[in-house]
């Protein structure tokens, strides 16, 4: 069942996707017990996509991140799984991959923004020795080429290269340093992207500006993108498709509408219930009762039933598989229809109301 | 004029030596009445937390006054000082901060009933513990009594933290970005807790955030004050407020987030700033603070002349040259 | 039995039973720490010995110059010094003087240094900014010659003046640390909350602050305690505390009696030596544990 999404919608593509990640499990062992970090995760990359993993605390998507790159802390261990990444006709199996080869293919092939990123700077060296650093450590450039291409780039988000090359990370703002990642992220023409939270403690108008860079920057140099992020409101800005993530699996993945109009899984609707819009009207925001469950200790069958309003016996004893619900996209979940309903009904009081408003 | 509750005039927080003085809050004169909600919105720096802290009473202004039930709370003696204590608490932003790693929740809760003299013993005081912790939607009751902090989830000590707050009976709360580090989908759950404390025991809000979402949701039957770098741009009512921006700025923040509505966020009309550059507290601008950025700028005006706080009709106050000419 | 005994007899009951759970739990904290509940343990071991062993172990008062520095036997498992008088008796003697005074010196010091600097971290102002320079004036004195010096002119004679004296003399290394520490706790947001509560000083002080500092209070405690050590052996050794006979005082002995030149004298300033050295090791090693201890973190309601 699982294998049926993927190969349909890689046939539905005339160009391979440039990643495919099937049946990853990662894990790691606390003193507590073993940690269920990503389990059982599948799904592919569209070239020239923006996949967007929506999840909260401790659902795993910063560690699935870090997995793609294998960067993970020693603790963590890949238990199984495969991450096929594919460029102009290679193939690459990433875990099969040694440290040496690992260093090129990260940062050249598929580069990552971090979550802590504003602190990711060395507060003590100016930006272009920490860019030339980068570039050192990951080869294929020579330093005239690093210069020209890293003052190319900061132009083009926006920044004043000269004056920016030269300073402390400390006499840049916030919006600014995280500009200068975009950038030095593109640097080696990475053909993917990876994003953790990037505007996460970004200013309003400052996030305005990184978000519309960056949906520039996916238009006119055509990488593929993955960022994760809690919050919905970016996925709806930016991201192509949405996958969202629950204790460590994908529970739904779909292109970005039918998502948020058209949601199949209880969490995602919960989800899109729950965050109250500015200029929207939206009438019923309910929370979802509990909290996200251990991962140490995982609930029986499908992880959500404890919070899930539709939960049955069933739920309770089996856990669903990500299959595909309708074209392009897939749920994990016994009850999709009812959750369909229940999304229609919400989306058409809505629009009734935000109607009535206007009319 | 109905007299408030909270009245700050003035409100004016320096920091530093004489030489290098950066000021976080300037002039903010404001008026809360008793059973209203206001959310205080900016963007970091604005000075929306200092503002807070002075509100509260935990912080001493420079300059200006706060006014509780119409006293000057720093030029009472010690009863009224000792009133307006209790009469106005605050809820953190940190759930992992806000509580002491030490105590369980009972004994957070009894201090300050027993400190206060409103609960005579331990057992009555663990009593009136369980009730609050009913209060703030926390079961199972005695299960959590015995907790430690660092057992409860950010949602719960968010929870407990209020429940301490209202073990005192205040009239009045500071909420101090109190959603922003919980889980999406539990914030809802804990403004409606909020609210409810609103209705049922009567308690005035001072909502401080920078999530436009949350301030619409929270404040809806409220007002709205957005601050720029230390003052206040423009007061009105909510649905006034996210309808119809009088304020450059407000109408740049509003056009600016980003919403979970996929159609309608990619369609939303955009505010064009005439700079990214944000103002430094050690250098600001001349004039109004926002004319570098400001799409309505105009010379020898904007960048000439402070503008001040003025009423412009329908309980709305605006600091802007350019929207109060109309 | 009235319904009151009863009753009375289940409340003793249980707060034996508390007691026996609140130990249990002192020890599993105290036991996460390998290296640190080893430390425990040795430390306990040195303090069954110089409390309970010299009523075990009797004196070594005669002397018998036939059988002067005699390798270990069974009748001396630590040979003999160079009076013929058992080693061993003498270590177990003589430990208690320097276990008390390690005790003494770190609680006067530890309550000047808790003291201090907490009001100082907490008050603020003029006290912070005078008591601040003070230390640092201070810390730059060199504490051992002036305590030397000191031990010439003042009359050394009980266990107590010295303890003041060591702890006068280190107070300032302890009030920095503890003030530093109260600074960094007294900005915590819960501790603003006690604020708004209006809870007072006190409260915050003790209710608020000092439970967060338990594992750091400890852990200055012994650190006080080695120095207090070091001290007072060093001063001994140079002869200059007329105390009763110690493992300071027999490392003066074996010193001034050259015993350090032969190879059969060797245990007569080694096992002193040695003795101090595994006392200070079992309380560095100790207070590993110390901070497992108190961390909030670990228990459970």
């Amino acid at each position: 069942m699982k294998n049926d999404i993927l190969n349909q919608s890689a046939s539905q593509k005339s160009t391979e996707p440039p990643l495919s990640v099937r049946d990853l499990w990662v894990e790691y062992q606390i003193e507590r017990g073993m940690v269920k970090a990503v389990r059982g995760v599948a799904f592919d990359l569209r070239k020239g996509e923006s996949l967007s993993l929506i999840g909260e605390s401790g659902c795993g998507k910063t560690t699935l991140g870090l997995a793609l790159i294998r960067l993970l802390v020693k603790a963590a261990t890949i238990r199984q799984g495969q991450i096929i990444y594919r460029r102009d006709g290679r193939t690459i199996d990433v875990l099969a991959l040694k440290e040496r080869d690992m260093r090129y293919f990260r940062w050249r092939e598929c580069a990552m923004v971090f979550q802590s990123a504003l602190n990711a700077f060395n507060p003590v060296l100016r930006i272009w020795d920490q860019i030339y650093d980068t570039v050192r450590a990951h080869g294929g450039m020579s330093k005239d080429q690093a210069r020209e291409s890293a003052l190319r780039l900061l132009s083009y988000v926006q920044l004043d290269p000269a004056r920016v090359i030269d300073a402390y990370p400390h006499e840049l703002s916030g919006g600014m340093r995280q500009r200068v990642l975009l950038a030095m992220s593109l640097l080696l023409d990475p053909q993917i992207l990876i994003l953790d939270e990037p505007t996460t403690a970004l200013d309003i108008l400052t996030q305005r500006t990184i978000l519309d860079l960056m949906g520039r920057l996916k238009a006119e140099i055509g990488f593929s993108m993955i960022f994760i992020s809690h919050d919905l409101s970016i996925a709806a800005e930016l991201a192509d498709r949405v996958a969202t993530m629950y204790a460590g699996s994908i529970v739904e993945l779909g292109p970005v509408n039918d998502i948020f109009y058209r949601p199949a899984h209880p969490y995602t609707l919960g989800l899109i219930r729950a965050v109250p819009t500015v200029t929207g009207e939206f009438e019923d925001l309910v929370s979802i009762p509990g909290s996200p469950p251990d991962l140490i200790d995982l609930p029986s069958g499908c992880t959500f039933h404890p919070r899930c309003p539709y939960a049955t016996d069933h739920c309770r004893e089996e856990e669903p598989v990500l299959a595909l619900y309708e074209e392009d996209h897939a749920v994990a979940c016994f009850h999709s229809d009812q959750v369909r309903r229940e999304a229609d009904v919400m989306w058409k009081r809505h629009d009734d109301h935000q109607a009535g408003e206007t009319g | 004029m109905t007299e408030y509750l909270i009245e700050t005039r003035n409100l004016t927080r320096t920091f530093g030596s004489r030489r290098e003085k950066v000021t976080a809050v300037d002039n903010v004169s404001l008026g809360i009445r008793e059973g209203e909600v206001v959310c205080l919105v900016g963007e970091s720096g604005c000075g929306k937390t200092t503002t807070g802290k002075m509100i509260a009473g935990l912080l001493q202004p420079t300059g200006g006054q706060v006014l509780y039930r119409g006293r000057d709370v720093w030029a009472q003696d010690k009863a009224g000082f000792k009133d307006y204590r209790l009469g106005v608490q605050i809820i953190h932003q940190d759930p992992y901060a806000s509580l002491n790693p030490s105590h369980t929740v009972c004994q957070i809760l009894s201090a300050p009933l027993l400190h206060h003299g409103l609960a005579t013993d331990h057992q009555q005081a663990r009593e009136r513990a369980a009730e609050l912790l009913g209060i703030v939607d926390l079961t199972p009751v005695e299960d959590l009594l015995t907790k430690y902090p660092h057992q409860l989830s950010g949602g719960q000590r968010q929870r407990v933290s209020v429940a301490r707050a209202i073990t005192v009976n205040p009239s009045f709360i500071v909420a101090d970005e109190a959603v922003s580090m919980v889980d999406v989908s539990i914030r809802v759950g804990l403004l409606n807790m909020l609210s409810r404390l609103k209705e049922e025991l009567g308690v005035t809000f001072l909502f401080i955030t920078h999530d436009l979402a949350v301030a619409k949701f929270f404040a809806w039957e409220g007002r709205i004050a957005v601050m720029y770098v230390g003052s206040l741009v423009e007061v009105a009512s909510t649905p006034q407020l996210v309808n119809d921006p009088l304020h450059p700025y407000s109408k740049a923040l509003l056009a600016a987030v980003p919403e979970a509505d996929p159609l309608l966020t990619r369609h939303k009309e955009r505010v064009q700033l005439r700079s990214q550059d944000i103002p430094s507290l050690l250098d600001l601008p001349s004039g109004c603070r926002f004319h570098p950025r400001c799409p309505f700028f105009e010379e020898g005006l904007c960048d000439v002349e402070w503008p001040a706080l003025i009423p412009v009709g329908d309980g709305r106050y605006i600091a802007c040259h350019k929207a109060a000419q109309g | 039995m009235t319904e009151a005994t009863v009753r009375d007899t289940r409340t003793t009951l249980n707060r034996i039973g508390g007691l026996f759970l609140a130990f249990g739990a002192f020890l599993k904290n105290m036991s996460r720490n390998k290296i640190g509940f080893v430390g425990f343990l040795m430390f306990i071991g040195f303090v069954l010995l110089t409390t309970v062993g010299p009523k075990l172990v009797p004196e070594a008062n005669r002397a018998d110059l036939t059988a002067i520095y005699q390798p270990p036997s069974r009748e001396h498992p630590m040979g003999t010094d160079s009076q013929g008088k058992d080693i061993w008796a003498q270590i177990v003697h003589g430990g208690l003087d320097i276990l008390e005074m390690a005790l003494l010196t770190g609680v006067i010091s530890t309550f000047i240094g808790i003291t201090l600097g907490s009001l100082s971290a907490l008050i603020g102002g003029r006290l912070d900014s005078f008591l601040t320079t003070l230390a640092d004036v201070w810390l730059t004195i060199p504490r051992f010659p002036l305590l030397a010096v000191l031990a010439t002119l003042i009359q050394l004679k009980s266990m107590l003046t010295l303890a003041l004296i060591l702890s006068v003399l280190s107070w300032a290394g302890l009030y920095r640390a503890i003030r530093a520490q109260v600074f960094s706790l007294k900005e915590r947001d819960y501790v603003e909350a006690a604020i708004g509560l209006d809870m007072g000083m006190r409260h915050i002080i003790f209710s608020e602050v000092m439970p967060n500092m338990m594992s750091y209070i400890a852990i200055s405690f012994t650190f006080a305690m080695t120095a207090a050590i070091y001290a007072q052996v060093g001063l001994v050794f140079l002869g200059l505390v007329p105390l009763t006979r110690n493992w300071g005082v027999m490392i003066n002995l074996a010193w001034t009696q050259g015993a350090i030149f032969f190879r059969d004298s060797v245990y007569f300033i080694m096992m002193p030596v040695t003795a101090i050295a595994l006392f200070q090791l079992s309380i560095v090693w100790m207070s590993r544990s110390l901070e497992e201890v108190f961390n909030p973190r670990l228990r459970s309601g």
